[in-house]
């Protein structure tokens, strides 16, 4: 069935154009939305896009970056400013996917997908929601969490440099390198006081039905050192709040199973093997 | 429901074609321009099949809305050849016997356009991760790798010979 187009020169045009029609889908890279068209997805009916500039520019200012939902994984490669997050881009399908997938469309990508989205909630990102009005800030975490409910639209990501280059780490673990889908993914800010962790952020990917923080590590970890005595209580509830499905890349089962094992060699630095 | 016009430089020349509401780009080559390169795999973007690029950029035409490339440039495999002269890189697939049915070729040949425009002297390790996103039942891979690490090493020279 042919599909209406509907093209905006704004945000908040597009934004009104999704409230008031309820088989629009936003259209950003198009690497999910597309398929569904293709596929022939009846939930479909009306696509519309944004042309606005500003919806995919990445600025930033001292140790604050905010980068506009439409980036592409290609633009965060291009940008030598957020080198902490290349390795996570990188690993974002082939390079023709990451050159159209953008940052917005990851934070709504079904799981095993949103990798890039584990990484942003590690570093504690907000999001700046537009309305037909206007635009709020709220924390990814929320943003996420109501993903299905609330059909709104992100118009930009908002996130400090981590504390140190080392501070921040990722593991995506797939079975099919350099471009396989997650069996999980995980993120982690790790600022150290005193070589004691403070204040650790831990981000599952592939986990749960979306991107989660594993809230337990982090405070299993506060205080301690990150050395195999340090690290234990963390790993023992490594598996504590998720809810991992069963697909075609792993069981739920295998998930759970091998979480702990990749936690603890992301949190010693272990090279990946 | 009417369709809708699109133009676009195809292979450096203008185009205007129309195109069905939600019709993908692979769509609007094949059958608005009549360039037959680009294959139809998977229609999932998880094959490569279907890569054009698209102002110098890989993108996966199956999964790209056609209206979004209005007035930029997109490249077929179509395009490499210069008159009765090969593209470096085909000539390369040829002696490297890169292709054996021949369906993944125009989208590895676009892939590796797209990295040898930006980096004409690449390791293997970047050749394989470029080719990464396209599937080739046939060859192995390593064909492939040979042939565009040849056609990398026979530099500039042989651009356009
Ligand atoms: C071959 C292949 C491999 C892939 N590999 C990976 C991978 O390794 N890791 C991974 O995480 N993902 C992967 N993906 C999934 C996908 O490409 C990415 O998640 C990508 O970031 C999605 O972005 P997009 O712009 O293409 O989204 P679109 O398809 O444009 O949109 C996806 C969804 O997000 C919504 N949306 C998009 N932008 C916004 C916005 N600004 N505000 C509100 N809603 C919005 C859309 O309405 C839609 O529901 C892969 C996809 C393919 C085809
Ligand atoms: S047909 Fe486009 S990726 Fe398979
Ligand atoms: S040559 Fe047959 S799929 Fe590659």
């Amino acid at each position: 069935m042919p599909i209406a187009v509907k093209t905006c020169s704004s945000l908040g045009e597009a934004a009104a154009a999704l409230s008031t029609d309820r088989g629009a889908r936003f259209l950003a890279g198009g690497t999910l939305v597309m398929r569904a068209v293709n596929e022939g997805d009846l939930a479909v009916s009306t696509i519309v896009r944004a042309t606005d500039s500003a919806f995919s520019e990445i600025r930033s200012a001292g140790a604050r970056i905010a980068i506009g939902a439409g980036a592409t994984m290609a633009q965060i490669l291009a940008h030598r400013e957020l080198d902490f997050l290349h390795p996570v881009a990188r690993l974002i399908g082939g390079p023709a996917v990451r050159s159209a997938a953008t940052v917005g469309g990851n934070l709504f990508a079904p799981s095993p997908y949103g990798d890039f989205a584990a990484a942003l909630l590690a570093l504690d990102a907000t999001v700046s929601l537009q309305g037909g009005y206007g635009a709020r800030e709220a924390p990814l975490e929320e943003c996420l969490a109501s993903r299905e409910r609330s059909g709104g639209l992100v118009a930009s990501v908002s996130l400090n440099r981590p504390a140190s280059p080392g501070a921040f780490r990722f593991r995506k673990v797939s079975r099919v390198r350099p471009k396989g889908i997650s069996v999980l993914s995980i993120a982690a800010h790790l600022p150290l006081s005193g070589g004691r962790a403070t204040g650790a952020r831990v981000a599952y990917g592939a986990m749960a039905p979306t991107p989660i923080r594993a809230k337990a590590v982090e405070r299993a970890l506060e205080g301690r050192t990150l050395d195999t005595a340090g690290i234990a209580s963390a790993l023992a509830v490594a598996a504590e709040g998720t809810n991992p499905a069963t697909d075609a890349i792993a069981s739920a089962w295998y998930r759970r199973e091998v979480l702990a094992v990749h936690l603890r060699r992301l949190l010693l630095n272990e090279p990946e093997r | 429901m009417s369709k809708t016009p699109v133009q676009f430089r195809h292979n450096g020349v203008d185009v205007a074609v129309f195109v069905d509401g939600g019709a993908n780009l692979l769509t609007a080559i094949r059958e608005g321009v009549g360039d037959t390169a680009p294959k139809f795999g998977c229609g999932q973007g998880t094959c490569g099949v279907c890569t054009v690029l698209i102002d110098g950029e890989p993108h996966l035409s199956c999964i790209t809305l056609a209206e979004a490339v209005a007035g930029r440039s997109v490249e077929t495999a179509d395009g490499l050849k210069n008159g009765p002269d090969l593209h470096p890189l085909q000539r390369a697939f040829m002696e490297h016997f890169a292709a054996q049915c021949g369906f993944c070729t125009p989208g590895m040949l676009m892939a590796a356009k797209a990295l040898l425009d930006k980096n004409p002297a690449p390791s293997r390790a970047e050749v394989v991760e470029a080719i990464g996103g396209n599937i080739c039942r046939c060859t192995g891979y390593e064909p492939i790798i040979n042939a565009v690490l040849a056609a990398a090493s026979a530099g500039p020279g042989r651009q356009r010979a």
